[in-house]
């Protein structure tokens, strides 16, 4: 497996010994079955990422420009905007992922209990796994709004007199509104995948600890913790490299300056001035490595972590 | 648990709402006026709808179709080379879509597939195919072939082995990858943005598009017509979502 150790290992009857393929005719027998999705990744995914790349660096046929620089690269780097969006974007997805994921193994640590209601509660807790994110955040753009719904329950209150006197949770510096809608979203995300997990290990373990005297806390950390945490990793993962790239949520919950950084890349690219373009590409091309770097110092942070 | 479902309230009364000016908690004045629009028949709504289940459904069909295969390669075998399938399989989800369309759209214009249907199916094929493949991986890990040696002792052939055998076996996981691949196609906005180049406008699109007008009532009835599907395929696959061999597990061994 890519991340961590395999959670099967858990399940008391070991599975059976993989085939594994010798002769050429077997060979030949998986190219064929991995062929189609690969190559979907190979032409569509991969290809575009070159030609991202390659067009980062200045190569744009099109406008009769073929020579290769980093120029592109240099004028992002001299901008304060670049910066300003790079922050923004780091704090949206850290925060985000660090609510849901508590959020998330809380939730799951409750609905793996025995409770009447217990399926409703799943339930619930499925249901925005397919609400699209721009559903999400129109539903967090009329609650917070300053003449939202929750303004108008402070009005009733008499905490505020004005829609002025809200405070700005929407399009605000803080991105609040947009990591308000990560969190409902994600904490739903992260808990169906922690929930499987913890299901799939079972209670069998934190018995065993139980009988020799482990303590509630004791049989979270040193038994169940370690189990899940791989599903938790992964998870999390999955989270943080979506709040970090994703473009419509902060384009309709977010202010105009700084926007988050895949919103500026888009602003580049749409730009009636096609010497934009590469700059465009520069600063996708960064996000992308940026997610990978940023994943591979978590992968090893939390392995030292979960030891 | 409140909380999860809050955002859904005001989207429910803002879409019959006449007047509903700060601070009255409820509308003061009630219409289905966004209602008639949003199914009337010069509305953009029902193109858009139509555009939208046509290019989720080929989506999901496609990745269904090439994900069965690829899952059972991953799941099944043991071969050289396989941690680099896997992570070039997983790595689709985890770099984040920009740059590859960014990238990608000026091929497209040249080869005519900009501003079309299949062109827009081919890049939502992008962030799909993974979860398929992952979670068809994870259930073809549980899946035991050797039923399949019997049947075929038994004289069965191979489509009467897949019909009768591993079709069974592996729906929970084909049921539950559908869910992800149409769900993910069904939400998609800015592949669709930029490779449908405005000519293949989209629910998700159409939604924006009315969020900022600021037609709160328009902008809450296509809401709730854009979640409907996706809740109608929750009810069905629910079952499917959680317990001790959830398919979803396959999520949680990246």
């Amino acid at each position: 497996m890519l991340f961590g150790q395999d959670i099967r290992v858990a399940k008391l009857p070991a599975n059976k010994p993989k085939a594994q393929p010798q002769a050429w005719g077997d060979r030949l027998k998986l190219i064929l079955m991995l062929g189609p999705a690969l190559a979907v990744i190979l032409f569509l995914f991969m290809g575009g990422l070159s030609l991202a790349l390659v067009q980062s660096l200045g190569y744009l046929p099109f406008i009769g420009r073929t020579e290769l620089s980093f120029e592109a690269y240099r004028t992002i780097l001299s901008r304060e905007e670049f910066y300003r969006s790079l922050l923004l974007s780091l704090w949206i997805s850290l925060v985000s992922t660090g609510l849901a994921t508590g959020l998330a193994v809380g939730a799951a640590l409750a609905l793996r209990q025995q409770f009447r209601g217990r399926r409703w509660a799943t339930f619930i807790f499925q249901l925005n796994i397919p609400i699209p994110h721009l559903v999400g955040a129109v539903g967090i753009l009329f609650l917070f709004s300053q003449s939202g719904f929750m303004a108008r329950l402070a009005y009733l209150g008499q905490l505020i007199e004005a829609p002025g006197d809200f405070p700005a949770l929407v399009f605000d510096a803080y991105a609040i509104g947009i990591i308000l809608e990560y969190v409902w979203k994600s904490t739903c995300f992260i808990g169906i995948i922690v929930l499987a997990v913890m299901q799939s290990v079972g209670e069998d373990y934190e018995q065993a600890a139980q009988t020799l005297g482990a303590n509630r806390w004791q049989r979270f950390r040193y038994v169940l913790l370690p189990l899940i945490m791989p599903g938790i990793l992964s998870a999390s993962i999955l989270v943080f490299a979506f709040t970090f790239g994703a473009f419509e949520v902060p384009l309709l919950l977010g202010q105009r300056y700084p926007s988050a950084l895949p919103v500026l890349a888009y602003r580049y690219y749409t730009d009636v001035d096609l010497n934009f373009r590469s700059e465009a590409m520069a600063v996708s091309v960064i996000i992308s490595a940026l997610v990978m770097m940023l994943i591979f110092v978590y992968i090893r942070l939390s392995r030292r972590i979960s030891r | 648990m409140v909380g999860l479902l809050l955002p859904f309230l005001p989207l429910l009364l803002w879409s019959v709402s006449h007047r509903w000016y700060f601070p009255a908690i409820i509308p003061t004045e009630w219409s289905w006026r966004a209602w008639g629009y949003v199914f009337g028949t010069n509305s953009q709504v029902l193109p858009a709808l139509g555009y939208s289940l046509i290019i989720a459904l080929a989506t999901t069909l496609v990745s269904i179709i090439i994900g069965i295969p690829a899952g059972r390669a991953m799941g099944l075998y043991r071969f050289r080379g396989q941690s680099v399938v896997r992570f070039l399989i997983l790595a689709p989800i985890i770099v984040p879509p920009l740059a590859v369309a960014m990238g990608i759209h000026i091929v497209f214009i040249r080869y005519g597939l900009a501003n079309t249907l299949p062109g827009v199916v081919l890049v939502h094929l992008i962030p799909v195919t993974p979860y398929v493949v992952l979670i068809m991986a994870s259930v073809f890990a549980n899946y035991n072939p050797e039923y399949e040696a019997q049947a075929r002792s038994l004289g069965a052939g191979p489509g009467q082995v897949f019909r009768y055998i591993a079709l069974p076996a592996i729906l929970p996981g084909i049921i539950v990858s559908g869910l992800f691949a149409f769900i993910i196609s069904w939400s998609e906005y800015l592949l669709t943005l930029l490779i449908g180049g405005g000519q293949v406008i989209t629910l998700p699109l159409l939604l924006f598009s009315f969020a900022n007008s600021g037609d709160n009532a328009l902008t809450a009835a296509l809401s709730l017509i854009f979640i409907g599907p996706a809740i109608i395929f929750l009810v069905l696959t629910s079952r499917y979502l959680t317990g001790r061999h959830a398919a979803v597990g396959g999520m949680g061994r990246l």
